[in-house]
Protein backbone atom coordinates (compact mmCIF):
# COMPACT_ATOMS: atom_id res chain seq x y z
CA UNK A 1 0.00 0.00 0.00
CA UNK A 2 1.34 3.42 -0.96
CA UNK A 3 0.58 5.93 1.72
CA UNK A 4 1.06 9.69 1.82
CA UNK A 5 0.91 11.70 5.04
CA UNK A 6 0.80 15.49 4.84
CA UNK A 7 2.32 17.31 7.78
CA UNK A 8 2.68 20.93 8.85
CA UNK A 9 5.10 22.48 11.28
CA UNK A 10 3.29 24.68 13.83
CA UNK A 11 4.04 26.49 17.11
CA UNK A 12 3.82 24.20 20.12
CA UNK A 13 0.51 24.32 22.02
CA UNK A 14 2.29 25.93 24.98
CA UNK A 15 3.53 28.82 22.79
CA UNK A 16 2.40 32.35 23.63
CA UNK A 17 1.39 34.05 20.39
CA UNK A 18 2.35 37.72 20.01
CA UNK A 19 1.04 39.81 17.13
CA UNK A 20 3.57 42.04 15.33
CA UNK A 21 3.15 45.76 15.98
CA UNK A 22 1.91 46.43 12.44
CA UNK A 23 -0.57 43.53 12.51
CA UNK A 24 1.12 41.83 9.55
CA UNK A 25 1.71 38.52 11.30
CA UNK A 26 2.95 36.95 14.51
CA UNK A 27 6.36 37.25 16.17
CA UNK A 28 8.19 34.01 15.44
CA UNK A 29 11.12 34.60 17.81
CA UNK A 30 11.30 32.17 20.72
CA UNK A 31 8.64 29.83 19.33
CA UNK A 32 9.20 26.10 19.66
CA UNK A 33 8.12 24.41 16.41
CA UNK A 34 6.52 20.98 16.41
CA UNK A 35 4.58 18.68 14.11
CA UNK A 36 0.90 19.66 14.09
CA UNK A 37 -0.66 17.28 16.66
CA UNK A 38 -3.46 16.21 14.29
CA UNK A 39 -0.89 15.37 11.60
CA UNK A 40 0.83 13.07 14.11
CA UNK A 41 -2.34 10.96 14.13
CA UNK A 42 -2.14 10.79 10.33
CA UNK A 43 1.52 9.74 10.37
CA UNK A 44 0.83 7.09 13.02
CA UNK A 45 -2.11 5.67 11.04
CA UNK A 46 0.08 5.58 7.92
CA UNK A 47 2.71 3.57 9.76
CA UNK A 48 0.10 1.17 11.14
CA UNK A 49 -1.29 0.55 7.65
CA UNK A 50 2.21 0.00 6.27
CA UNK A 51 2.92 -2.50 9.05
CA UNK A 52 -0.31 -4.33 8.22
CA UNK A 53 -0.33 -4.21 4.41
CA UNK A 54 3.30 -3.44 3.49
CA UNK A 55 4.29 -0.54 1.24
CA UNK A 56 5.81 2.87 1.73
CA UNK A 57 4.95 6.06 3.56
CA UNK A 58 5.81 9.38 1.91
CA UNK A 59 5.70 12.57 3.98
CA UNK A 60 4.77 15.81 2.19
CA UNK A 61 5.00 19.24 3.74
CA UNK A 62 4.77 22.87 2.65
CA UNK A 63 6.97 25.22 4.65
CA UNK A 64 10.26 27.10 5.04
CA UNK A 65 13.67 25.56 5.79
CA UNK A 66 12.83 24.79 9.45
CA UNK A 67 10.07 22.43 8.24
CA UNK A 68 12.76 19.86 7.41
CA UNK A 69 12.99 19.12 11.13
CA UNK A 70 9.31 18.08 11.21
CA UNK A 71 9.71 15.92 8.09
CA UNK A 72 12.71 14.24 9.75
CA UNK A 73 10.57 13.60 12.84
CA UNK A 74 8.03 11.74 10.69
CA UNK A 75 10.85 9.80 8.99
CA UNK A 76 12.23 8.94 12.43
CA UNK A 77 8.81 7.60 13.41
CA UNK A 78 9.15 5.22 10.45
CA UNK A 79 8.18 6.87 7.14
CA UNK A 80 10.38 6.11 4.11
CA UNK A 81 10.83 9.41 2.28
CA UNK A 82 9.82 13.03 2.20
CA UNK A 83 8.96 15.90 -0.09
CA UNK A 84 9.42 19.44 1.17
CA UNK A 85 7.80 22.23 -0.81
CA UNK A 86 9.80 25.27 0.19
CA UNK A 87 9.03 28.44 -1.73
CA UNK A 88 8.62 32.02 -0.44
CA UNK A 89 5.55 32.27 -2.69
CA UNK A 90 3.87 29.76 -0.35
CA UNK A 91 4.99 31.08 3.05
CA UNK A 92 1.67 32.82 3.71
CA UNK A 93 -0.37 30.54 1.48
CA UNK A 94 -4.04 30.01 2.24
CA UNK A 95 -5.63 26.57 2.35
CA UNK A 96 -6.37 26.49 -1.39
CA UNK A 97 -2.84 27.38 -2.48
CA UNK A 98 -1.38 24.93 0.04
CA UNK A 99 -3.64 22.12 -1.17
CA UNK A 100 -2.78 22.94 -4.79
CA UNK A 101 0.94 22.58 -4.05
CA UNK A 102 0.37 19.35 -2.11
CA UNK A 103 -1.82 17.92 -4.88
CA UNK A 104 0.81 18.71 -7.50
CA UNK A 105 3.52 17.00 -5.44
CA UNK A 106 1.34 13.99 -4.62
CA UNK A 107 0.45 13.46 -8.29
CA UNK A 108 4.11 12.57 -8.74
CA UNK A 109 4.07 9.67 -6.27
CA UNK A 110 1.90 6.55 -6.26
CA UNK A 111 -0.78 6.67 -3.57
CA UNK A 112 -3.65 4.53 -2.30
CA UNK A 113 -4.50 6.64 0.72
CA UNK A 114 -3.59 10.15 1.88
CA UNK A 115 -3.69 11.41 5.45
CA UNK A 116 -3.92 14.99 6.70
CA UNK A 117 -4.66 16.36 10.16
CA UNK A 118 -8.26 17.57 10.50
CA UNK A 119 -6.82 21.05 11.03
CA UNK A 120 -3.51 22.70 11.76
CA UNK A 121 -3.46 24.30 15.18
CA UNK A 122 -1.95 27.55 13.87
CA UNK A 123 -4.38 28.86 11.25
CA UNK A 124 -7.16 26.46 12.31
CA UNK A 125 -8.56 26.43 8.77
CA UNK A 126 -9.64 22.76 8.62
CA UNK A 127 -9.74 22.92 4.81
CA UNK A 128 -6.57 21.52 3.25
CA UNK A 129 -7.45 17.80 3.32
CA UNK A 130 -10.86 18.37 1.72
CA UNK A 131 -9.53 20.68 -0.99
CA UNK A 132 -6.76 18.17 -1.71
CA UNK A 133 -9.36 15.41 -2.21
CA UNK A 134 -11.34 17.64 -4.57
CA UNK A 135 -8.24 18.57 -6.59
CA UNK A 136 -7.26 14.91 -6.91
CA UNK A 137 -10.87 13.90 -7.64
CA UNK A 138 -11.01 11.26 -4.90
CA UNK A 139 -13.39 10.76 -1.96
CA UNK A 140 -12.68 11.98 1.54
CA UNK A 141 -13.65 11.38 5.13
CA UNK A 142 -12.86 14.21 7.55
CA UNK A 143 -12.35 14.11 11.33
CA UNK A 144 -11.81 10.33 11.41
CA UNK A 145 -11.60 8.73 14.85
CA UNK A 146 -11.53 5.15 13.57
CA UNK A 147 -10.43 3.56 10.31
CA UNK A 148 -10.83 0.06 8.87
CA UNK A 149 -9.61 -1.03 5.46
CA UNK A 150 -10.68 -4.25 3.76
CA UNK A 151 -9.37 -4.66 0.22
CA UNK A 152 -10.31 -1.32 -1.32
CA UNK A 153 -13.26 -0.74 1.02
CA UNK A 154 -12.70 1.98 3.61
CA UNK A 155 -14.83 2.41 6.71
CA UNK A 156 -14.15 5.51 8.77
CA UNK A 157 -15.96 6.87 11.81
CA UNK A 158 -16.45 10.59 12.27
CA UNK A 159 -18.05 12.28 15.27
CA UNK A 160 -20.87 14.75 14.71
CA UNK A 161 -22.85 16.60 17.38
CA UNK A 162 -24.37 13.95 19.63
CA UNK A 163 -23.52 10.98 17.39
CA UNK A 164 -20.85 9.29 15.32
CA UNK A 165 -21.28 8.38 11.66
CA UNK A 166 -19.59 5.42 9.99
CA UNK A 167 -18.79 6.37 6.40
CA UNK A 168 -18.04 3.80 3.75
CA UNK A 169 -15.95 4.72 0.74
CA UNK A 170 -13.16 3.23 -1.35
CA UNK A 171 -9.47 3.66 -2.03
CA UNK A 172 -7.88 5.90 -3.09
CA UNK A 173 -9.17 8.52 -0.67
CA UNK A 174 -8.17 11.30 1.72
CA UNK A 175 -8.65 10.83 5.44
CA UNK A 176 -8.31 13.74 7.86
CA UNK A 177 -7.29 12.51 11.28
CA UNK A 178 -8.44 13.65 14.67
CA UNK A 179 -7.80 12.71 18.27
CA UNK A 180 -8.96 9.19 19.08
CA UNK A 181 -7.70 7.60 15.85
CA UNK A 182 -4.58 6.23 17.57
CA UNK A 183 -1.75 7.04 19.98
CA UNK A 184 1.18 8.42 17.97
CA UNK A 185 4.47 6.66 18.69
CA UNK A 186 7.63 8.45 19.70
CA UNK A 187 10.65 8.29 17.42
CA UNK A 188 13.22 5.78 18.68
CA UNK A 189 16.90 6.64 18.84
CA UNK A 190 17.79 4.21 15.99
CA UNK A 191 14.83 5.70 14.11
CA UNK A 192 16.27 9.19 14.52
CA UNK A 193 19.67 8.01 13.27
CA UNK A 194 18.13 6.26 10.24
CA UNK A 195 15.96 9.27 9.42
CA UNK A 196 19.04 11.38 8.74
CA UNK A 197 19.85 9.24 5.69
CA UNK A 198 16.33 8.96 4.30
CA UNK A 199 15.70 10.89 1.06
CA UNK A 200 13.85 14.21 1.13
CA UNK A 201 13.17 16.02 -2.15
CA UNK A 202 13.02 19.79 -1.95
CA UNK A 203 10.72 21.38 -4.50
CA UNK A 204 9.91 24.93 -5.56
CA UNK A 205 6.43 26.01 -6.64
CA UNK A 206 7.61 26.22 -10.25
CA UNK A 207 8.89 22.61 -10.13
CA UNK A 208 5.31 21.60 -9.39
CA UNK A 209 3.71 23.93 -11.90
CA UNK A 210 1.87 26.00 -9.29
CA UNK A 211 2.09 29.74 -8.63
CA UNK A 212 1.37 29.68 -4.91
CA UNK A 213 -1.28 32.37 -5.38
CA UNK A 214 -3.83 32.43 -2.55
CA UNK A 215 -7.57 33.07 -2.84
CA UNK A 216 -7.79 34.66 0.61
CA UNK A 217 -5.47 36.50 2.95
CA UNK A 218 -5.27 37.64 6.53
CA UNK A 219 -5.51 41.41 6.07
CA UNK A 220 -4.73 42.05 9.71
CA UNK A 221 -3.76 40.08 12.79
CA UNK A 222 -4.98 41.38 16.16
CA UNK A 223 -4.46 40.26 19.74
CA UNK A 224 -7.53 38.73 21.38
CA UNK A 225 -9.84 41.28 23.00
CA UNK A 226 -8.70 42.00 26.56
CA UNK A 227 -10.89 40.59 29.34
CA UNK A 228 -11.81 43.01 32.11
CA UNK A 229 -10.32 42.02 35.46
CA UNK A 230 -12.53 39.59 37.33
CA UNK A 231 -13.38 39.33 40.99
CA UNK A 232 -12.47 36.72 43.52
CA UNK A 233 -15.53 35.89 45.59
CA UNK A 234 -14.67 35.85 49.30
CA UNK A 235 -18.17 36.18 50.82
CA UNK A 236 -18.02 34.91 54.41
CA UNK A 237 -14.99 32.76 53.55
CA UNK A 238 -16.94 29.49 53.68
CA UNK A 239 -17.47 27.28 50.59
CA UNK A 240 -21.23 27.59 51.16
CA UNK A 241 -21.14 31.38 51.33
CA UNK A 242 -18.98 31.64 48.22
CA UNK A 243 -21.22 29.30 46.23
CA UNK A 244 -24.34 31.24 47.22
CA UNK A 245 -22.70 34.55 46.26
CA UNK A 246 -21.62 33.11 42.89
CA UNK A 247 -25.13 31.87 42.09
CA UNK A 248 -26.49 35.33 42.90
CA UNK A 249 -23.89 37.12 40.74
CA UNK A 250 -24.52 34.79 37.78
CA UNK A 251 -28.24 35.44 38.08
CA UNK A 252 -28.33 39.16 38.87
CA UNK A 253 -25.10 40.66 37.53
CA UNK A 254 -24.08 38.48 34.59
CA UNK A 255 -27.68 37.38 33.90
CA UNK A 256 -26.50 34.11 32.38
CA UNK A 257 -28.57 31.65 34.38
CA UNK B 1 -21.06 40.06 -11.48
CA UNK B 2 -21.51 37.92 -8.39
CA UNK B 3 -24.57 39.00 -6.43
CA UNK B 4 -26.49 37.83 -3.37
CA UNK B 5 -25.69 36.65 0.12
CA UNK B 6 -26.29 32.92 0.39
CA UNK B 7 -26.29 30.40 3.16
CA UNK B 8 -26.28 26.62 3.23
CA UNK B 9 -29.02 25.64 5.67
CA UNK B 10 -28.33 22.62 7.85
CA UNK B 11 -31.01 20.09 8.74
CA UNK B 12 -30.91 16.76 10.49
CA UNK B 13 -33.66 14.27 11.34
CA UNK B 14 -36.40 16.34 9.75
CA UNK B 15 -35.65 19.67 11.42
CA UNK B 16 -33.50 22.69 10.68
CA UNK B 17 -30.62 23.08 13.08
CA UNK B 18 -30.33 26.28 15.11
CA UNK B 19 -27.19 27.35 13.26
CA UNK B 20 -29.33 27.69 10.11
CA UNK B 21 -31.27 30.56 11.73
CA UNK B 22 -28.03 32.15 12.92
CA UNK B 23 -26.77 31.97 9.32
CA UNK B 24 -30.02 33.37 7.87
CA UNK B 25 -30.11 36.30 10.32
CA UNK B 26 -26.45 37.15 9.66
CA UNK B 27 -26.88 36.88 5.89
CA UNK B 28 -29.92 39.21 6.09
CA UNK B 29 -27.82 41.84 7.87
CA UNK B 30 -25.03 41.65 5.28
CA UNK B 31 -27.46 41.60 2.35
CA UNK B 32 -29.26 44.72 3.60
CA UNK B 33 -25.95 46.55 3.73
CA UNK B 34 -25.21 45.50 0.16
CA UNK B 35 -28.79 45.98 -1.10
CA UNK B 36 -28.88 42.34 -2.21
CA UNK B 37 -31.08 39.29 -1.67
CA UNK B 38 -30.59 36.39 0.73
CA UNK B 39 -30.61 32.91 -0.78
CA UNK B 40 -30.50 29.63 1.09
CA UNK B 41 -29.57 26.20 -0.22
CA UNK B 42 -31.43 23.35 1.45
CA UNK B 43 -30.55 19.76 0.60
CA UNK B 44 -32.12 16.53 1.80
CA UNK B 45 -35.14 14.34 1.34
CA UNK B 46 -38.62 15.69 2.10
CA UNK B 47 -37.23 19.04 3.19
CA UNK B 48 -39.41 21.45 1.23
CA UNK B 49 -41.64 22.22 4.21
CA UNK B 50 -38.66 23.66 6.09
CA UNK B 51 -38.23 26.44 3.54
CA UNK B 52 -40.96 28.65 5.01
CA UNK B 53 -39.21 28.61 8.36
CA UNK B 54 -36.07 30.04 6.75
CA UNK B 55 -38.23 32.85 5.34
CA UNK B 56 -39.06 33.90 8.89
CA UNK B 57 -35.39 34.72 9.48
CA UNK B 58 -34.87 36.83 6.39
CA UNK B 59 -34.36 34.43 3.49
CA UNK B 60 -35.84 35.65 0.19
CA UNK B 61 -35.35 32.48 -1.84
CA UNK B 62 -34.75 28.90 -0.77
CA UNK B 63 -33.08 26.69 -3.37
CA UNK B 64 -34.27 23.18 -2.55
CA UNK B 65 -32.71 19.93 -3.76
CA UNK B 66 -35.06 17.17 -2.68
CA UNK B 67 -33.52 13.81 -3.43
CA UNK B 68 -33.36 10.53 -1.54
CA UNK B 69 -29.62 10.38 -2.27
CA UNK B 70 -29.15 13.54 -0.15
CA UNK B 71 -30.31 11.79 3.03
CA UNK B 72 -28.51 11.14 5.30
CA UNK B 73 -25.79 13.73 4.71
CA UNK B 74 -22.71 12.69 2.75
CA UNK B 75 -19.92 15.04 1.74
CA UNK B 76 -19.85 14.20 -1.96
CA UNK B 77 -23.61 14.34 -2.59
CA UNK B 78 -24.17 17.58 -0.68
CA UNK B 79 -21.04 19.29 -1.99
CA UNK B 80 -21.99 18.36 -5.57
CA UNK B 81 -25.54 19.70 -5.13
CA UNK B 82 -24.52 22.96 -3.46
CA UNK B 83 -21.64 23.57 -5.90
CA UNK B 84 -23.97 23.08 -8.86
CA UNK B 85 -26.55 25.70 -7.81
CA UNK B 86 -23.87 28.13 -6.57
CA UNK B 87 -22.03 27.95 -9.90
CA UNK B 88 -25.29 28.57 -11.78
CA UNK B 89 -26.41 31.48 -9.60
CA UNK B 90 -23.07 33.14 -8.74
CA UNK B 91 -23.70 34.60 -5.25
CA UNK B 92 -21.07 37.02 -3.92
CA UNK B 93 -21.06 35.60 -0.38
CA UNK B 94 -21.68 32.04 0.84
CA UNK B 95 -22.03 31.31 4.56
CA UNK B 96 -22.12 27.93 6.31
CA UNK B 97 -22.12 26.88 9.94
CA UNK B 98 -18.82 25.77 11.47
CA UNK B 99 -20.63 22.69 12.81
CA UNK B 100 -19.38 19.14 12.23
CA UNK B 101 -21.35 18.96 8.96
CA UNK B 102 -20.68 22.56 7.95
CA UNK B 103 -16.92 22.27 8.44
CA UNK B 104 -16.85 19.15 6.30
CA UNK B 105 -19.10 20.51 3.57
CA UNK B 106 -17.58 23.99 3.41
CA UNK B 107 -14.02 22.73 2.98
CA UNK B 108 -15.09 20.46 0.15
CA UNK B 109 -16.93 23.38 -1.49
CA UNK B 110 -13.80 25.53 -1.33
CA UNK B 111 -12.14 22.87 -3.49
CA UNK B 112 -15.05 22.57 -5.92
CA UNK B 113 -15.56 26.34 -6.26
CA UNK B 114 -11.83 27.20 -6.24
CA UNK B 115 -12.31 30.05 -3.82
CA UNK B 116 -11.22 31.20 -0.37
CA UNK B 117 -12.90 30.74 2.99
CA UNK B 118 -12.56 32.06 6.52
CA UNK B 119 -13.26 29.18 8.94
CA UNK B 120 -15.10 29.35 12.27
CA UNK B 121 -15.70 33.12 12.24
CA UNK B 122 -16.92 35.04 15.27
CA UNK B 123 -17.81 38.21 13.33
CA UNK B 124 -18.55 39.11 9.72
CA UNK B 125 -19.06 42.56 8.23
CA UNK B 126 -19.02 44.43 4.95
CA UNK B 127 -16.11 46.80 4.27
CA UNK B 128 -15.77 48.56 0.90
CA UNK B 129 -18.44 46.30 -0.56
CA UNK B 130 -16.48 43.17 0.39
CA UNK B 131 -16.79 40.58 3.11
CA UNK B 132 -14.46 41.05 6.06
CA UNK B 133 -14.51 37.98 8.31
CA UNK B 134 -13.05 38.00 11.81
CA UNK B 135 -11.87 34.68 13.20
CA UNK B 136 -9.82 33.31 16.07
CA UNK B 137 -6.51 31.77 15.01
CA UNK B 138 -4.09 29.70 17.08
CA UNK B 139 -7.26 28.59 18.93
CA UNK B 140 -7.95 32.19 19.95
CA UNK B 141 -4.44 33.24 20.96
CA UNK B 142 -4.85 35.88 18.23
CA UNK B 143 -7.51 36.97 15.72
CA UNK B 144 -7.33 37.51 11.97
CA UNK B 145 -9.37 39.68 9.62
CA UNK B 146 -9.79 37.71 6.42
CA UNK B 147 -10.52 39.11 2.97
CA UNK B 148 -11.20 36.92 -0.04
CA UNK B 149 -10.31 37.85 -3.62
CA UNK B 150 -12.49 35.25 -5.36
CA UNK B 151 -16.24 34.53 -5.52
CA UNK B 152 -18.16 33.35 -3.69
CA UNK B 153 -16.44 34.82 -0.65
CA UNK B 154 -16.96 32.00 1.82
CA UNK B 155 -17.10 31.97 5.60
CA UNK B 156 -18.16 29.38 8.14
CA UNK B 157 -19.70 30.86 11.29
CA UNK B 158 -19.10 29.51 14.76
CA UNK B 159 -22.37 28.13 16.16
CA UNK B 160 -23.97 30.00 19.06
CA UNK B 161 -22.12 33.28 18.47
CA UNK B 162 -24.38 35.06 15.95
CA UNK B 163 -27.73 36.47 17.07
CA UNK B 164 -30.97 35.11 15.64
CA UNK B 165 -33.27 37.92 14.44
CA UNK B 166 -36.75 37.36 13.05
CA UNK B 167 -37.36 39.25 9.83
CA UNK B 168 -40.15 37.88 7.66
CA UNK B 169 -39.34 37.50 3.97
CA UNK B 170 -40.90 35.41 1.23
CA UNK B 171 -38.82 32.27 1.63
CA UNK B 172 -39.91 31.44 -1.92
CA UNK B 173 -39.06 27.85 -2.88
CA UNK B 174 -37.00 27.35 -6.02
CA UNK B 175 -36.48 23.64 -6.73
CA UNK B 176 -33.33 22.52 -8.48
CA UNK B 177 -32.00 19.22 -9.71
CA UNK B 178 -28.95 18.18 -7.68
CA UNK B 179 -27.56 16.40 -10.77
CA UNK B 180 -25.81 13.75 -8.71
CA UNK B 181 -23.33 11.24 -10.08
CA UNK B 182 -23.04 7.76 -8.60
CA UNK B 183 -22.25 8.09 -4.90
CA UNK B 184 -18.63 7.59 -3.92
CA UNK B 185 -19.40 7.51 -0.22
CA UNK B 186 -22.31 6.26 1.84
CA UNK B 187 -23.31 6.25 5.47
CA UNK B 188 -22.95 2.70 6.76
CA UNK B 189 -24.17 3.37 10.27
CA UNK B 190 -25.11 6.17 12.68
CA UNK B 191 -24.07 5.59 16.28
CA UNK B 192 -26.15 7.85 18.52
CA UNK B 193 -24.80 8.98 21.86
CA UNK B 194 -26.96 8.99 24.97
CA UNK B 195 -30.16 10.92 24.29
CA UNK B 196 -30.17 14.52 25.39
CA UNK B 197 -26.41 14.88 25.54
CA UNK B 198 -25.43 18.43 24.60
CA UNK B 199 -22.24 18.86 22.58
CA UNK B 200 -19.73 21.36 24.03
CA UNK B 201 -19.43 23.02 20.62
CA UNK B 202 -23.14 23.90 20.66
CA UNK B 203 -23.77 24.59 24.35
CA UNK B 204 -24.81 27.94 25.82
CA UNK B 205 -23.32 26.92 29.14
CA UNK B 206 -20.40 24.55 29.76
CA UNK B 207 -19.47 23.08 33.13
CA UNK B 208 -15.95 21.80 32.69
CA UNK B 209 -13.65 19.73 34.88
CA UNK B 210 -9.90 19.13 34.88
CA UNK B 211 -7.29 17.26 36.83
CA UNK B 212 -8.78 18.62 40.06
CA UNK B 213 -11.80 16.30 39.61
CA UNK B 214 -9.44 13.55 40.83
CA UNK B 215 -11.08 10.82 38.73
CA UNK B 216 -14.03 9.95 36.51
CA UNK B 217 -16.40 9.61 39.50
CA UNK B 218 -15.75 13.25 40.45
CA UNK B 219 -17.73 14.39 37.39
CA UNK B 220 -21.03 13.33 38.99
CA UNK B 221 -21.38 16.72 40.69
CA UNK B 222 -20.65 18.52 37.41
CA UNK B 223 -23.22 16.39 35.55
CA UNK B 224 -25.80 17.35 38.16
CA UNK B 225 -25.11 21.08 37.88
CA UNK B 226 -25.00 20.83 34.08
CA UNK B 227 -28.31 18.97 34.00
CA UNK B 228 -29.93 21.76 35.99
CA UNK B 229 -28.51 24.49 33.73
CA UNK B 230 -29.12 22.68 30.45
CA UNK B 231 -25.35 22.76 30.04
CA UNK B 232 -22.76 20.51 28.41
CA UNK B 233 -19.99 18.94 30.47
CA UNK B 234 -16.52 19.71 29.17
CA UNK B 235 -13.07 18.49 30.13
CA UNK B 236 -9.44 19.56 29.98
CA UNK B 237 -6.82 17.65 28.01
CA UNK B 238 -5.42 16.21 31.24
CA UNK B 239 -8.81 14.68 32.10
CA UNK B 240 -9.31 13.27 28.60
CA UNK B 241 -5.77 11.88 28.37
CA UNK B 242 -6.30 10.22 31.75
CA UNK B 243 -9.33 8.46 30.25
CA UNK B 244 -11.81 10.11 32.63
CA UNK B 245 -13.91 11.70 29.89
CA UNK B 246 -14.52 11.05 26.16
CA UNK B 247 -12.37 13.07 23.81
CA UNK B 248 -15.48 14.64 22.24
CA UNK B 249 -15.74 16.63 25.51
CA UNK B 250 -12.22 18.09 25.32
CA UNK B 251 -12.00 21.88 25.26
CA UNK B 252 -8.76 23.52 24.13
CA UNK B 253 -6.31 23.96 21.28
CA UNK B 254 -6.22 20.21 20.58
CA UNK B 255 -9.92 19.77 21.32
CA UNK B 256 -12.90 21.99 20.67
CA UNK B 257 -12.67 25.76 20.69
CA UNK B 258 -15.83 27.06 22.35
CA UNK B 259 -17.60 30.38 22.98
CA UNK B 260 -20.51 29.74 25.35
CA UNK B 261 -22.29 32.43 27.38
CA UNK B 262 -20.98 30.86 30.56
CA UNK B 263 -17.98 28.61 31.12
CA UNK B 264 -17.56 27.17 34.62
CA UNK B 265 -14.04 25.74 35.02
CA UNK B 266 -13.72 23.38 37.97
CA UNK B 267 -10.36 22.05 39.04
CA UNK B 268 -8.77 23.37 35.84
CA UNK B 269 -5.49 25.18 36.39
CA UNK B 270 -5.56 26.86 32.96
CA UNK B 271 -2.77 25.56 30.73
CA UNK B 272 -2.22 27.90 27.75
CA UNK B 273 -3.72 25.35 25.38
CA UNK B 274 -6.90 25.12 27.47
CA UNK B 275 -7.24 28.90 27.91
CA UNK B 276 -6.91 29.29 24.15
CA UNK B 277 -9.94 27.10 23.65
CA UNK B 278 -12.35 28.88 25.99
CA UNK B 279 -11.18 32.48 26.45
CA UNK B 280 -13.82 33.85 24.09
CA UNK B 281 -16.59 32.64 26.41
CA UNK B 282 -18.79 35.55 27.50
CA UNK B 283 -18.49 34.83 31.22
CA UNK B 284 -15.87 32.62 32.83
CA UNK B 285 -16.09 31.19 36.34
CA UNK B 286 -13.09 29.45 37.93
CA UNK B 287 -13.32 27.22 40.98
CA UNK B 288 -9.94 25.96 42.09
CA UNK B 289 -8.20 25.58 45.43
CA UNK B 290 -4.90 26.90 44.06
CA UNK B 291 -5.09 30.72 44.24
CA UNK B 292 -2.11 30.93 41.86
CA UNK B 293 -3.79 28.93 39.06
CA UNK B 294 -3.57 30.86 35.72
CA UNK B 295 -7.30 30.28 35.10
CA UNK B 296 -8.08 33.04 37.65
CA UNK B 297 -6.45 35.65 35.39
CA UNK B 298 -9.16 34.94 32.77
CA UNK B 299 -12.09 34.47 35.13
CA UNK B 300 -14.88 37.00 35.63
CA UNK B 301 -15.70 35.29 38.91
CA UNK B 302 -13.24 33.21 40.87
CA UNK B 303 -13.65 31.03 43.93
CA UNK B 304 -10.51 29.82 45.68
CA UNK B 305 -11.74 26.75 47.53
CA UNK B 306 -12.35 23.02 47.38
CA UNK B 307 -14.60 22.41 44.38
CA UNK B 308 -16.08 19.31 46.00
CA UNK B 309 -17.50 21.58 48.70
CA UNK B 310 -18.42 24.51 46.44
CA UNK B 311 -20.09 22.81 43.48
CA UNK B 312 -22.81 20.87 45.37
CA UNK B 313 -23.84 24.05 47.20
CA UNK B 314 -23.79 25.99 43.94
CA UNK B 315 -26.13 23.37 42.49
CA UNK B 316 -28.54 23.80 45.43
CA UNK B 317 -28.42 27.59 45.15
CA UNK B 318 -29.06 27.47 41.40
CA UNK B 319 -31.97 25.10 42.04
CA UNK B 320 -33.49 27.67 44.41
CA UNK B 321 -33.00 30.51 41.92
CA UNK B 322 -34.55 28.56 39.06
CA UNK B 323 -37.49 27.34 41.14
Amino acid sequence: MNIVACVKQVPDTEAQIKVKGDGSGIEEGGIKWVMNPYDEFGVEESLKLKEKFGGEVTIVSVGPARTMETIRTALAMGAEKGIQIDDPALYNADAYATAEALAAAIKGVPYDIIFCGQRAIDDDSAQVGSILAELLGIPQVTFATKLEINGTVVKATRPIEGAAVVIETSLPCVITATKGLNEPRYASLPGIMKAKKKPVDIKKAADLGVTGASKSKVAKFTPPPARPPGKIICADDTPEGKAAELAKLLREEAKVI
Amino acid sequence: MAKGVWIVAEQRDGALRKVSFELASTARKLADQLGEEVGAVLCGSGVEAMAAELGKYGVDKVYVADNAALEPYTTDAHAAAVAKIVKESDPSILLLGASAQGKDLSASLVGKLATGMATDCTDVKIADGKLCAVRPMYAGKCFGEIVIDTFPQMASLRPNVFTIVECAKAGEVVKFDAGLDAAKTKVAEILKEAAGKIDVAEANIIVSGGRGMKGPEGYGILEELAGLLGAAVGASRAAVDAGWRPQSDQVGQTGKVVSPNLYIACGISGAIQHLAGMSSSKYIVAINKDAEAPIFARADYGIVDDLFKVVPVLTQEVKKLLA
